[in-house]
């Protein structure tokens, strides 16, 4: 079987002393942010890329890849020590977890959820190695015309299953293609909406949008509020369950490793959404549904192995058909475009390196934070104690030198301001910034497709709908729109994003 | 009539007046035919889908019930994005060092918990570290001090 000898390969690549410590710095930076709040992987990456031009690409997006499903690591931490979650595919931990803390069961709820969390990634890495290539052999059949409507649906998808009004989504993604076509045009050579600006007709940089509407963003949001965080357990005693926990427990690991590798593969999903459905699916599975949010320990293991398995599925999307489906993943198309690699299907055969030795890391990685974060739980709580007054200067600085040397110009820094007074406008209005992102990084491609698609029907629009595979995207997307238009899906979806605090 | 879903009115203005802009200074990039697509031929395509999204999303805050606008509170936006863009201006003539202490301090000033004392021991210890990274250790083309560009 083939599987084999690509793992073989991948394996080669990941177990490389240069890229064993990127992933290691990867799964600990991811670890921290996710352990903090106030700081997303989607900031955290756009801190980081800059700092990556000089590595190897495997190199750059092992440690980009390991930030992500780090952060699901230490983003439970931080739920269940805190109440607070540390990433928002954390939200639903917070409620049993917390309990479990308060009654003296922290270190129960924190090995389930870490060798959850284990268990997950290790059974969503052969998910993602076995279905890459068939589906990424499929998408090269795919002309401009069936890429076209195939994006369309990725970003239809995308805000379908995402929350909030679904019509201001999708109209932020189209204000994120208009975003994502300033600079040069590639056929005619006009730079478009450059007002002039030098630096403008490179485009905008991925950087500086994603910084300025994910980090600054919520940096300032945060400052208005007046919270305050109160750890619950200083001291972590008793790191085993129970055996009965443990027997608890087993099964919602498998449930939530299942729900959470297909739901991280459809447009939109990832971990969040995987960690709101396992929980759900928990509560009605309970012979005990009311000991939810009382400290039940299938709170905890169902919802924090989905996230993990969402978190690596969800690379399935990007790594063959070279469609992001979540603003983490749109920042990863911006770190293979920064090294050169076209995301999409031809990455497998043409970067087979690059293809395996990620996924591999991403099993790599997993074992890594299985074994590192139980002992450094003690140092992630102290981490904890520290006063957001001081947290949040240190991140604004590194977030300014990291967007400072994307190219030594002060002019990106500014940029990233005015992104970030953006953000926190679309903060004050109830606009999520993650479909603008998406429709960012796909907007140059979606445009050139579009071209292509339309230069060879002679102009006729109606290609799209006239070949087959391009009409069946097109009409999936279309239904999706209509599915959630109906007034009792709609409160059914309103429903199942309601344990999130807004 | 009156708004009642002030958020989605707002919203709805921004996206219809970012469509209309991009209308009209995009009027000067040619359009050319769907089969040979111009420069101006795609933006004109969202320009349009903007204002027309945009006015639904504003004509249905007439109908839809929402929360008001949060109030802006100005300090926190002024100083932290005033901090980074000072950062930027300031990084190269007077170098790494001065520059985050400078940054460090203004953007500490945003909190309502700001303690003038802690933050300059916070920007030195800062400076310190990230001179240290960044430009001894990753070895950015970053001066020090004054006076180094």
């Amino acid at each position: 079987m083939d599987l084999i000898g690509h793992l073989v390969t991948g394996f080669g690549v990941a177990l490389t002393p240069i890229n064993l410590l990127y992933a290691l710095v990867g799964c600990l930076l991811g670890t921290l942010i996710g352990v903090l709040p106030g700081i997303g992987p989607v900031a955290t990456i756009a801190m980081l890329l800059p700092t990556t031009y000089a590595l190897q690409p495997v190199s750059a997006l092992i440690m980009l890849a390991g930030i992500y499903y780090g952060a699901q690591y230490g983003g439970s931490t931080t739920a269940i020590l805190v109440n607070m979650p540390g990433e928002t595919s954390s939200v639903v931990t917070c409620l049993d977890g917390y309990k479990m803390a308060l009654k003296g069961q922290a270190g129960a709820a924190l090995s389930i959820a870490a060798l959850g969390s284990f268990f997950a990634g290790c059974v969503s890495t052969v998910f993602v190695a076995a279905f890459s290539p068939p589906l990424s052999a499929l998408a090269l059949k795919f002309g401009p015309a069936e890429y076209f409507s195939l994006m369309t649906l990725g970003l239809i998808g995308a805000v379908v299953l995402a929350h909030g009004s679904l019509l201001k989504a999708i109209t932020m993604i189209i204000l994120g293609l208009l975003l994502g076509i300033v600079g040069t045009d590639v056929n005619s050579g006009v730079a478009r909406f450059d007002f002039g600006i030098p630096e403008l007709s490179d485009g905008i940089g991925i950087v500086s949008v994603a910084m300025g509407l994910f980090g600054f963003a919520e940096i300032v949001t945060n400052l208005e509020s007046t919270e305050v965080r109160e750890l619950v357990a200083r001291k972590v005693k008793g790191l085993l369950p129970t055996w009965a926990q443990f027997k608890l427990a087993a099964p919602a690991v498998l449930r939530g490793t299942g729900l959470g590798s297909i739901l991280g593969i459809l447009p939109g999903g990832g971990a969040m959404l995987a960690s709101f459905a396992a929980y759900a699916v928990e509560k009605k599975l309970s012979k005990h549904p009311e000991e939810f949010g009382q400290g039940a320990i299938q709170g905890v293991a169902g919802p924090e192995s989905a996230n993990n398995a969402g978190a690596q599925t969800s690379f399935i999307p990007l790594l063959t058909l070279g469609i992001p489906e979540n603003a983490v993943m749109a920042m990863m198309v911006g770190a293979m475009t920064i090294h050169n690699i076209q995301p999409g299907p031809q990455v497998i055969t043409s970067n087979p390196q690059l293809f395996w030795g990620l996924i591999a890391s991403m099993w790599v990685g997993n074992a890594m934070l299985v074994v590192l974060n139980l002992p450094l739980i003690g140092i992630w709580i102290r981490l904890l104690t520290v006063p957001y007054r001081l947290l949040y200067p240190a991140i604004l600085l590194f977030c300014a030198i990291g967007v400072y040397t994307v190219n030594n110009t002060s002019f990106d820094v500014m940029q990233t301001a005015a992104f970030g007074f953006l953000g926190v406008l679309f903060v004050k209005l109830e606009m999520e910034p993650a479909p603008l992102l998406l429709g960012f990084v796909l907007g140059p491609m979606m445009e050139e497709n579009l071209r292509r698609a339309l230069l060879l029907s002679r102009g006729d629009p109606f290609v799209l709908l006239t070949r087959p595979i391009s009409a069946g995207l097109l009409i999936a997307a279309a239904l999706l729109i209509v599915i959630i238009a109906l007034p009792n899906i709609r409160s059914k979806r309103e429903e199942a994003f309601q344990e999130e605090p807004t | 009539m009156k708004i009642t879903h002030p958020k989605d009115f707002w919203s709805g203005l921004l996206f219809m007046a970012i469509g209309a802009f991009a209308l009209v200074y995009g009027s000067k990039y040619t359009i050319g035919t769907a089969a040979r697509m111009g420069p101006g031929y795609f933006p004109r395509i969202l320009g349009i889908l903007l204002l027309l999204f945009g006015g639904l999303i504003a004509q249905r805050a007439f109908r839809l019930k929402g929360d008001p606008v949060p109030a802006w509170k100005w300090r926190p936006t002024l100083l932290v994005l005033g901090s980074v863009v000072l950062f930027g201006a300031i990084v190269k003539p007077l170098g790494m060092a001065l520059s985050t202490v400078i940054l460090i301090v203004i953007a500490s000033a945003a909190s309502h918990e700001f303690r003038a004392k802690e933050a300059v021991i916070a920007g030195v210890l800062l400076a310190a570290l990230a001179v240290g990274v960044f430009v001894v250790g990753l070895n950015l083309q970053l001066p020090i001090w004054p006076g180094q560009d």
